[in-house]
């Protein structure tokens, strides 16, 4: 038996909303839809390991702190020494792809798609606005695209991603995102806020 | 507020991180055996430095790690950090 997913912000109606607050909006505010997802945990120093990651899925697991690898339609997040988010980029799900390429190697992969929300902050002031919340240095080199950093957003845990087009994606746990979305949208007033659509 | 160095993710703010208290304190291998007086020490005691405190952080909203660090108790200066397993590193005087 099914059930319809039901996506974290769906109480907000933000498809039916649609609206800006000014037409020279500072940042724009996106619900990304649901994602495949998993945690990978592995032992980053197994050699036999990484291979199988890499004949797998066809690139390398990122080993530098907060690097990011993608290829293909995935996309390998460093989270920790021994884990990583490989989120797909397609819809389709990894966890099969995953499963095969690692049988035989000690491994955990836990399902994280429906664990999280993906919140788009984009626009000429994103920065401005996660400034406001977040202790990260984001002007730094280490918050340029290909990198992410886990860390928090006012109370909450997130993980943060420069994207390569601008912006970022805030991935958060899916009970806080309320509370995520409502923080970002009231940090943005002074900036105008744009409310786009899937992103 | 302190900037300390994760070992892996390099200098975060205090935010993110949770203090575990004293570090290098070793589970007695053989806990029955143990007095009440000597597990008391082990749970309860502790050094409550003036000086230099050796203590475990947690990179609570980072990559999650322990690790250990040494502070100054006096002036909050954060001399070193180091992972778990290492030895303590040599501080300048």
């Amino acid at each position: 038996m099914s059930r319809a997913r039901h996506e974290p912000l769906a109480h907000l109606a933000l498809a039916a909303a649609g609206e800006t607050t000014g037409p020279d909006a500072g940042v724009t505010l996106q619900a990304a839809p649901y994602q495949p997802a998993v945690i990978l945990r592995g032992e980053s120093g197994n050699a036999a390991f990484l291979e199988a990651f890499r004949a797998g899925m066809g690139f390398d697991l990122p080993l530098a702190a907060n690097h990011v690898n993608s290829h293909a339609g995935a996309t390998a997040l460093w989270l920790g020494p021994s884990e990583w988010l490989v989120q797909s980029t397609t819809g389709q799900a990894e966890h099969g792809r995953l499963a095969a390429a690692l049988t035989g190697h000690r491994h955990a992969i836990i399902d994280h798609g429906d664990g999280q929300q993906i919140i788009r902050v984009s626009g000429p002031r994103a920065r401005d606005v996660l400034s406001k919340l977040c202790p990260l240095d984001l002007e730094g080199p280490d918050l340029a695209p290909g990198r992410c950093a886990r860390s928090i957003l006012a109370r909450c845990s997130i993980l943060l991603h420069p994207l390569p087009g601008g912006g970022y994606h805030i991935h958060v746990g899916r009970s806080f995102a309320d509370y995520v979305w409502r923080l970002l949208a009231d940090a943005g007033l002074e900036f105008g806020v744009a409310i786009g659509g899937a992103g | 507020m302190l900037l300390l160095q994760c070992p892996w993710c390099g200098d975060r703010s205090e935010e993110e991180f949770a203090c575990g208290g004293e570090g290098d304190i070793v589970r007695p291998l053989v806990p029955e055996e143990l007095d009440d007086r000597a597990w008391g020490d082990y749970v309860f005691m502790r050094r409550n430095e003036k000086g230099i405190h050796f203590e475990r952080w947690r990179h609570a909203h980072g990559c999650g790690r322990w690790f250990n660090v040494a502070r100054s108790t006096v002036t909050h200066e954060i001399l070193a950090s180091y992972q778990v397993g290492d030895d303590r590193p040599e501080l300048p005087e």
